[in-house]
């Protein structure tokens, strides 16, 4: 049975997609058989993010439809034979998401795969109930700001009160606070929430903070997760969260600012 | 330039991510106690009441007055926060009126 993960943030730009593509492929890289699904409908954009965007022939909601199966839509990755990539449909009507034939692509792809990655729109409309209805983890993605923050808490109600976790009364979806766009120099002038901060309101286990970084930009321009440039702050990020779900215990980095000599301040360089 | 700066950073900061803090601390927790559906539906009218007087005396917003009700075990609890501006003058001739 695969665990399937929701990243999910209520508010949208807050780097969903960008954590659903690092964090399947760093799942992936880790030899876990790994699927990442988009899930939203109209506005698909996990195939460009990933790079696969001009290899899409068929899409999640043909699958649901029958119109094609899933060894028809399902892209592999070129950079990693672990993972592959369900796209959405970018002409459709959001409701062709239904609850059972999510279901049943979420059932079959269980059988083969270790995890199901499930990228979810941003609101909490049909299609953010969608990704995060039979959710077993969800990683909250939010940036240290009031209205990212709020819509966070907000998408944690959702999660617990209309998931099937929830409506069969089973163990609750585990969640993990996953903060993004991270500026240590402004939260040390008290500009930005800190992390402490942000914990503290949503009361969240954290798994990760990822730095802003020029990284996330250069990434999505060339279609390739964060994650794989390893020189990056933002990559190496991903890789300790990734490594953290997994349960291992890696320290947090990327919290501080980097410290800087008497003289150098003095200077103001 | 830099010299002042740097015996400034040296100082306790204070920037506007103390107000968001607060201000989100507060929403959060009227958000999530609207989301509680095992609270009393006369809280919403309670509410009002409880600021409709309030407002007589004291200038207060609207979204500084939290009813917050919790069941627990053997107890309920119905907390009310009122956050009083700072410098809160009084609005009325309540109080002194001969």
């Amino acid at each position: 049975m695969a665990k399937i993960i929701v990243i999910t943030s209520g508010k949208g730009g807050v780097g969903k997609t960008t954590t659903a593509a690092s964090i399947s492929m760093g799942l992936a890289q880790r030899g876990h058989r790994t699927v990442v699904i988009d899930f939203d409908v109209g506005l698909r954009n996990l195939d460009l993010i990933m790079g696969c965007e001009r290899r899409v022939v068929y899409d999640f909601v043909h699958v649901i439809n029958g119109e094609a199966n899933l060894s028809q839509a399902l892209i592999r990755d070129k950079r990693c034979d672990a993972l592959y990539v369900l796209p959405a449909s970018q002409t459709r009507d959001k409701e062709a998401l239904t609850k059972e034939g999510v279901g049943k692509v979420l059932e079959t792809l269980s059988q083969t795969y270790d995890y199901i990655v499930c990228d979810s729109p941003a609101g909490i409309e049909h299609g953010a109930n969608m990704a995060m209805y039979y959710a077993d983890d969800a990683i909250v993605v939010t940036n240290p700001e009031v209205s990212s923050v709020r819509d966070s808490d907000r998408m944690l109600g959702i999660l617990a009160s209309k998931s099937r976790r929830a409506e069969n009364n089973e163990e609750p979806i585990r969640e993990y606070l996953l903060l993004t766009r991270y500026v240590p120099e402004r939260v040390q002038r008290g500009e930005m929430l800190s992390v402490e901060d942000v914990q503290e309101i949503l009361s969240l286990e954290l798994l990760g903070v990822i730095p802003e970084s020029q990284a996330v930009l250069n990434a999505s321009n060339s279609g390739i997760p964060v994650i794989l440039d390893a020189e990056s702050d933002a990559g190496q990020a991903y890789r300790d969260v990734v490594a953290r779900y997994l349960g291992e215990d890696v320290p947090h980095r990327f919290l501080d600012t980097r410290k800087k000599g008497f003289l150098s301040r003095l200077l103001g360089s | 330039m830099d010299l002042l700066k740097y015996f400034r950073d040296s100082q306790p900061p204070k920037g506007s991510a103390r107000v968001a803090k607060e201000r989100l601390r507060i929403l959060v927790e009227r958000d999530r106690s609207g989301r509680n559906q095992n609270q009393p539906s006369y809280l919403p009218d309670l509410e009002r009441e409880i600021l409709a007087v309030i407002q007589k005396y004291v200038d207060v917003d609207p979204t500084d007055v939290i009813v917050h009700y919790e069941q627990e075990e053997s107890q309920e609890i119905l907390e009310l926060n009122i956050i009083l501006p700072e410098g809160a003058s009084e609005t009325g001739q309540v109080g002194g009126v001969p």
